[in-house]
């Protein structure tokens, strides 16, 4: 048999599709295709008949193909299964990479591998972005928080912009806290008695 | 120094004892840290516990039953180790159907499931009903309700719509009605996207809701653990029981992050208040959900064999092993060995005829006496676990 294997990618983020599909290309021929829509999901899967489906482990519409896969009958196709059961580490490598697979049954083990390998390693990389994206944004924030902080601390005071910051940082160390905890309490309090 | 056990939930009101067991210091006082897990869908939880990522979860009463028929994906063997609520459930239609059946008369009592089912039946010519997952509650109340009222299956078609996105798919036309657990329907109404009809307690008085889910053996090997578990759960669940703590509750549930909510859209269901409609309309129910009182925490092996029976109907199973199987996973057992000692209420019997209390009613327990809350089915059919073919 050496018929091309259809492959499902629902992801609503197109960077992320993208870069999942890329990873698949890499990785195989095969026939790749991305569902960005949730509505009517199971009908748009059922349509294409694939062998695999791939699907972020965070999404909520991951019940949905829970559904598809237990609807149709056992003689049917597709009769999804999650990652083979009998590869017991490949499943957990896959959760651990935030991703869930759904597998048409009868498709052998060894066909399957090359792929969720590729796939869970562009789902490591994603995890990976996203963490990297929180940490940037919370550290703009504290440095937005801190601003603020010293700005109230200057206006209140009378003191220039290095007193502010130097104030702010040794009440942190007196206190045992963070310099971002300290300023996000200084603006609170300063929005309260607004 | 306490001990940290991880668990999973979904966030929903009914969560709301593993939450409650953490901030309130339940867990405390067993020596327990809760180390709490939400997950963003029922496949994932049930992932997550059979990985063995967490060690008990907030479940569908339903999965574990369905898990051990052997339907759907079955990565292991659960077991349910207490009732984490029952009801709690609600039944919402879109406007267009809303106001087809006002048309025709119905006046949205949210309290009368015959008069409900027909109207709703007599409105539409085929019905998309949204539930939350495959295996729940949710589904099997509707199947009920509807089948009795001789809706023919082939003109339901009842499928997975995930909570938060209910409302949505609801106003998108996607389809005409859904049975989700709360906030979800308020959220419904609260965006304008559907008027509530019932609660789903209507249909079944004291419907098993949610369980706390194990691997199975887990509480046998780690029979501390499971004790202290159950106890830290069970005190979280009579103080959420308790009506004067319903506002503090709602606050808490909200302030914690775990529930993105308005704590006054959590108060609401937690008294039993809803708001129905976008015009602000209020309907009373008793019991709309309930997480102690009546051994309401009690695992019933009767609850479970019903759950079997219903799924065993619908898959083309062996309906009398379906309903022994199932029984098999509500450990009523393991609930008497670890609550005896903290005076939880311990009926005598494991099982009982489900759905033949009219009103509330004295049983024996084990110590003396204890009022079970009504547990009648809206058309006041019997299930008798004894005689599960009938």
């Amino acid at each position: 048999m050496k018929q091309r294997l259809s492959i499902i990618v629902v992801e609503k983020d197109r960077d992320r599709a993208m870069l999942i599909v890329d990873g698949l290309r890499d990785a195989g021929d095969f026939d790749v295709m991305v569902i960005a829509e949730e509505t009517g999901l199971a009908r748009r899967i059922a349509q294409r008949n694939p062998d695999l489906v791939l699907i972020d482990a965070g999404n909520p519409s991951r019940d949905v193909l829970e559904e598809l896969a237990l609807a149709t009958a056992p003689t049917e196709r597709p009769v999804a299964m999650f990652v083979d059961q009998s590869d017991g580490s490949l499943t957990k490598a896959a959760i651990e990479a935030g991703m869930s697979a759904y597998v048409v049954d009868g498709l052998r083990a060894d066909r399957i591998k090359p792929i969720l390998d590729a796939a869970i390693a562009r789902f490591h990389m994603l995890q990976k972005m996203r963490i990297e994206l929180s940490e940037t944004r919370r550290a703009l924030e504290e440095r937005k928080v801190i601003d603020r902080a010293k700005g109230i601390l200057m206006r209140a005071r009378g003191i220039g912009e290095e007193d502010a910051y130097a104030l702010l940082r040794k009440t942190a160390m007196d206190q045992g806290r963070k310099l971002a905890e300290v300023a996000q309490a200084l603006v609170m309090t300063a929005d309260l008695l607004k | 120094m306490s001990v940290a056990l991880r668990l999973g939930y979904v966030p929903l009101l009914d969560a709301a004892p593993l939450i409650v067991a953490e901030a309130m210091g339940f867990a405390e006082e067993e020596g327990l840290h809760f180390d709490l897990h939400a997950a963003p869908s029922w496949a994932s939880l049930r992932d997550m516990l059979a990985l063995g990522q967490v060690e008990a979860a907030h479940m569908l009463a339903p999965l574990p039953v369905a898990m051990a028929l052997g339907l759907g994906r079955s990565p292991a063997r659960f077991e349910a180790l207490s009732v984490l609520n029952l009801n709690g459930n609600v039944i919402g239609v879109s406007l267009d159907l809303a106001a087809r059946m006002r048309a025709a008369g119905h006046g949205f009592d949210f309290a009368d499931a015959y008069t409900a089912g027909r109207a709703l039946l007599a409105a539409a010519r085929t019905l998309r009903i949204g539930v939350p997952f495959a295996f729940s509650m949710h589904r099997e109340l509707l199947q009920y309700w509807l089948g009795a009222l001789g809706a023919e299956a082939a003109l339901l078609d009842i499928r997975t719509v995930p909570p938060p996105l209910m409302a949505q798919a609801l106003a998108a036309g996607e389809i005409d009605a859904f049975c989700v657990g709360e906030p979800w329907g308020s959220v419904a109404v609260e965006t304008g996207a559907g008027v509530l009809l019932l609660p789903a307690a209507a249909i079944w008085a004291s419907a098993p809701e949610k369980v706390l889910a194990t691997r199975a053996g887990w509480a046998e090997a780690e029979p501390r653990m499971a004790g202290r578990l159950l106890r830290a759960l069970w005190r979280a669940g009579r103080w959420l029981g308790d009506v004067g703590n319903h506002m503090v509750a709602s606050e808490l549930l909200t302030a914690s992050g775990r529930l993105a909510v308005p704590s006054e859209v959590i108060e609401r269901a937690l008294s039993g208040r809803l708001v129905i409609s976008a015009d602000g309309a209020e309907r009373i129910t008793k019991g709309l959900i309930r997480f102690h009182g009546g051994a309401a925490g009690f695992p019933w092996r009767s609850q479970a064999a019903w759950i079997g029976v219903a799924l065993a109907r619908r898959h083309g199973l062996a309906v009398e092993a379906a309903s022994t199987v199932a029984a098999g996973v509500f450990r009523a057992d393991l609930y008497r060995t670890h609550l005896r000692a903290a005076g939880a209420d311990l009926p005598s019997a494991s099982a009982k005829l489900e759905g033949a209390l009219d009103a509330p009613t004295a049983v024996a327990t084990e110590r003396g006496s204890l009022i079970l809350p009504a547990d009648r089915f809206f058309d006041a059919r019997i299930f008798d676990p004894s005689l599960p073919v009938c």
